[in-house]
């Protein structure tokens, strides 16, 4: 909770630096972000963790306990490698406060989302971190793909936030609660009682959910959002949003509707079906690295629901807690190397030709985020698919498993391109691709991080 | 301990030589690969002197919570294939000598790795870490064809990743399915190969079918068998030569390792109903590749033709389950090793010397390089099982055990030993003997690293047919042992 007002106060911070332009706050605020995102995450670990006591907040609205720290302190842990690898974007934009202001209030709200109890904090939660991001996308105000993306964003946004509305009022109506926990009470006491209308408002946050995490069918938004956006931002969507989308989704689903899995689960499971067929084929005919990224983020998302799906709390959350690290990881990898890749080569394959000789280290770091992103040992991204292959396997969806193989196959394909693209394909230019010493830190820390997890995944997996 | 060595060294060798410029690097790799078989005849040593000894176990806790643990041991099984790759890998390196490739560190180094990989293969008691390693080889030798390669390497060698990852992701599915019915009486799950295999044996009989051809299909697709077969000879082919010697020689072998350790002692109902199917496809794999290598004209891809007819019988050995078969699986699973590496060997020779490996191009080499013939003459003996060489022992056994399962099959099954023996003798009436034309009369001498691989191949060829004991006293304890678990 504490991380949480860091965070926001950091929002006001950002704003206030704009407004006393004269007291020169703007050049502190970069390293001032840093330390409070740092601050956060040591707050939030050292007197929050395992602390039983005064874990709830504002009338249980908002609970910080072990789940919600675990999937913040990633959150925090991620914005703080997004915010080094960024910062060349910030330098090069006018409003540089703005946009931090923008970021870090997106960032309260992925942080509200991994602790909501309530069902209202939960719609804050999802507005305050979606519109600051409908701004971000079409901040590069020039650019006609970027201000589309920040419309389609807004227009679909907005629709996904009615539904996620309608469906807050149906369970309401039928329950006659806001707080999950009594939400849930209520279910096993009224089981077989519960009026249609409460499936229905089920259904409806189902599929609300399943936008904002950019699942199929409802994903089409993303390849256009991820694309136009301003690649740091598009690292942002597709790591810190989707990390936060994630732990609401699994509160959501495993606390609060989780003894009425039998109502939900055959949808969510064609929706995982859908999703890892749809993104990984259209994944495999993308000329267009980010778009790439884009759809097999759809994928990535399927394996996280694969594990909610399976409705066994011990073995879920662990897991899904496991795939997202895992994946942000490798994405913050994956994006902050496109970046500067991308920087002069454009966003296409080819722009990724002949890096090994261009800048080696770089060329291995990536290899080892693609390796993990399609899901080789030893690193992350298979440990990942692997828990939540087991979670999985105790269920009667042992055909999505093999659906999930097999599109794995495919999703190797893709991911491939690139390192044949990297050490294949010959350079157009020789010229070194040059990357900021803060930033190639970042890469290839989180580079090993990813290695790191691989070899060594129960101090991850035990965390919970 | 010793196991656990075995598998140290070459990986602190692999990081240590990608950090060697130049061409100290393959120095090195050949002394650290050298240094490896040394500690591997040590386990040896150990293992005849006491074969249940510490030394040759290690275990140790590495993921608690899902039952995985760092578990590897050398049995006779293991300590025969451990040998084979820590005996293969020196000269490896040593015929790389007279290629000059760049990035040579690299290159190396990933030699290196592949052999740590391969060793954790045949030495893990764990099915986890067995497929950790299983697919940790990949990983090295996808980008040695891919950096190294010859043309269209991308399409290739991407096809044969592919392929082989699709096979291992169904044995991971399998695996895991195996894992979650283990601990029935403790509560406690666990990888652990005993567990496994009474987790596979409580199946029932349609449940232990998907397990058998989900694992099947990875085996199957790494030896190759029929009809998964057609990434191999493109992939052959490509492949820098070290690249192909190491597939054929060694990483093949993990496909029937495997099937011998990890499937057919896990699921017994399911070779009961399935094992003819599968020893169906290996015979008609057998003769289907050795036709097609009687009309290959190029020598490098009838090698590679006539490795699927040879794993074939391996294959179908093991299927048949009896001790002739296993033990004569496991004997030619060395011979074949150290056979193909001399033939891959000869290939590169030949190309390096003319220019060209098609057989219809070359002959006459004899007149010139009578030392070659020789040479070459030896190991295509072995090659062809003529008796005093050592893949007479093996396919003996092999067309033995296979004749328990049944005299038809090992009619078939036997074909590949006469075929094998045309298409070899063509071709080596086609490059060696004849009158020597434009492109052989400047043959030449051989190099000298060229020339101690092939008497170091010569000299293990006659020497395992005269004497094969070493190899049976090894094989045969832990035959009789899996095959008693079974009954």
């Amino acid at each position: 909770m504490k991380g949480l007002f860091i965070i926001s106060g950091l929002g006001i911070f950002a704003m206030l630096a704009e407004i006393f332009k004269g007291l020169g706050l703007k050049k502190i605020l970069y390293p001032v972000v840093l330390l409070g995102i740092i601050a956060a995450f040591v707050v939030n670990i050292n007197y929050e963790w395992n602390n039983t006591m005064s874990i709830s907040w504002f009338d249980n609205m908002i609970v910080f306990d072990n789940f919600a720290l675990a999937f913040s302190g990633i959150i925090l842990a991620l914005a703080f490698f997004w915010f080094i690898f960024a910062n060349d974007y910030f330098e090069n934009t006018t409003n540089v406060t703005d946009h931090f202001a923008l970021v870090l209030f997106a960032l309260t709200g992925a942080l509200m989302l991994t602790a909501y109890r309530n069902m209202t904090t939960l719609f804050l939660g999802i507005e305050i971190m979606s519109i600051p991001l409908y701004v971000l996308a079409a901040s590069k105000k020039n650019d006609v793909s970027s201000n589309e993306a920040g419309f389609k964003y807004l227009i679909l946004g907005s629709f996904a936030t009615g539904f996620l509305l309608f469906g807050i009022a149906l369970v309401y109506g039928a329950t006659g609660s806001f707080d999950i926990m009594t939400i849930r009470t209520k279910i096993s006491l009224m089981e077989g009682s519960m009026p249609m209308f409460f499936n229905v408002g089920v259904m409806m946050m189902l599929v609300a959910m399943c936008f904002k995490v950019a699942a199929a069918p409802f994903h089409f938004w993303t390849p256009d959002v991820y694309q136009g956006s301003p690649t740091v931002i598009t690292a942002f969507m597709s790591t810190i949003v989707k990390t936060a989308a994630f732990a609401a989704f699994v509160r959501l689903f495993l606390v609060g509707f989780g003894n009425i899995n039998e109502r939900w689960e055959m949808v969510m499971a064609v929706i995982v079906a859908l999703s890892l067929i749809i993104s990984n084929i259209t994944a495999a005919s993308q000329g267009n690295v980010k778009r790439m990224l884009a759809y097999s983020s759809i994928s990535h998302a399927a394996f996280m629901l694969m594990g909610i799906l399976a409705v066994k709390p011990g073995m879920s959350i662990p897991s899904v807690l496991f795939y997202t690290l895992a994946y942000s990881i490798g994405s913050i990898t994956a994006f902050s190397v496109l970046y500067n890749v991308s920087k002069k080569g454009g966003e296409g394959f080819d722009a990724f030709n002949g890096l090994s000789k261009r800048n080696p280290l770089v060329a291995i770091c990536m290899t080892i985020a693609m390796l993990s992103l399609a899901g080789i040992p030893v690193t992350a991204g298979f440990f990942a698919k692997y828990f939540i292959f087991t979670t999985i396997m105790t269920t009667s969806f042992k055909w999505l498993l093999v659906l999930a193989v097999l599109t794995s196959a495919v999703g190797v394909y893709y991911y491939f391109k690139v390192i044949i693209a990297m050490y294949f394909k010959p350079a157009e230019t020789t010229e070194k691709v040059e990357i900021e010493l803060p930033v190639l830190l970042v890469i290839v820390i989180t580079a090993l991080l990813t290695l790191a997890i691989g070899f060594m995944p129960n101090y991850v997996i035990d965390m919970l | 301990m010793l196991t656990g060595l075995l598998i140290v060294i070459p990986l602190i060798a692999a990081l240590l030589t990608f950090f060697i410029k130049g061409k100290a690097a393959r120095v090195a790799a050949l002394g650290f690969s050298i240094l490896e078989f040394a500690v591997s005849v040590f386990a040896w040593y150990q293992y005849k002197t006491e074969p249940l000894s510490k030394q040759l176990y290690l275990n140790c806790t590495w993921i608690e919570s899902i039952g995985a643990n760092f578990s590897v041991g050398l049995d006779g099984m293991s300590l025969l294939m451990v040998l084979l790759t820590t005996f293969l890998v020196p000269l490896i390196i040593l015929s790389s000598f007279k290629n000059e490739y760049d990035k040579p560190n690299s290159f190396y180094g990933l030699i290196l790795l592949m052999q740590m990989a391969l060793i954790g293969v045949f030495t893990t008691n764990d099915g986890f870490l067995f497929y950790i390693f299983w697919e940790l080889a990949l990983i090295p030798i996808y980008f040695i064809c891919l950096v190294w390669g010859g043309e269209n390497r991308a399409r290739i060698t991407f096809k044969f990743f592919i392929y082989t990852l699709f096979g291992s992701l169904f044995m991971l599915v399998a695996l895991v399915f195996l894992y979650q019915h283990t601990g029935m009486y403790t509560g406690i799950k666990s990888w652990a190969i005993n567990d496994l295999y009474q987790a596979g044996r409580s199946l029932n009989a349609s449940q232990q079918g998907y397990v058998f051809w989900a694992v099947f299909l990875a085996f199957a697709i790494k030896m190759p068998i029929f009809p998964f077969h057609t990434w191999q000879p493109d992939t052959y082919v490509n492949a820098p030569t070290q690249g192909t010697m190491l597939l054929s020689g060694i990483m093949l072998k993990m496909g029937t390792f495997g099937m011998i350790k990890w499937l057919l002692p896990v699921v017994p109902l399911g070779v009961a109903n399935w094992g003819s199917w599968a020893m169906l496809l290996s015979v008609i794999g057998i003769i289907y590749a050795s036709c097609i290598a009687i009309v290959q004209t190029d020598f490098k891809r009838l090698i590679a033709y006539s490795s699927i007819a040879h794993v074939g019988l391996i294959a179908a050995g093991i299927l048949a389950w009896n001790q002739q078969g296993i033990q004569g699986a496991l004997i030619q699973m060395v011979s074949h090793g150290i056979n193909v590496v001399g033939l891959f060997l000869v290939a590169d020779i030949l190309f390096r010397h003319t220019g060209t490996r098609e057989i219809s191009k070359l002959g006459g080499i004899r007149n010139v390089n009578p030392w070659f013939a020789v040479l070459f003459l030896i190991i295509l003996l072995g090659s062809v099982a003529l008796p005093l060489t050592n893949g007479f022992v093996g396919e003996f056994l092999l067309i033995t055990g296979v004749y328990g399962y049944g005299a038809w099959t090992a009619a078939f099954a036997g074909l590949t030993v006469i075929l094998g023996a045309v298409y070899m003798l063509r071709s080596y009436q086609g490059i060696m003997l004849g009158e020597s034309n434009s492109v052989t009369a400047g043959f030449g001498t051989l190099a000298p690293s060229d020339k101690a691989v092939l008497i170091i191949v010569c000299a293990a060829i006659i020497a395992f047919g005269v004497y094969p004991q070493p190899l049976t006293d090894l094989a045969e304890p832990a035959v009789k042992n899996i095959l008693s678990s079974t009954k």
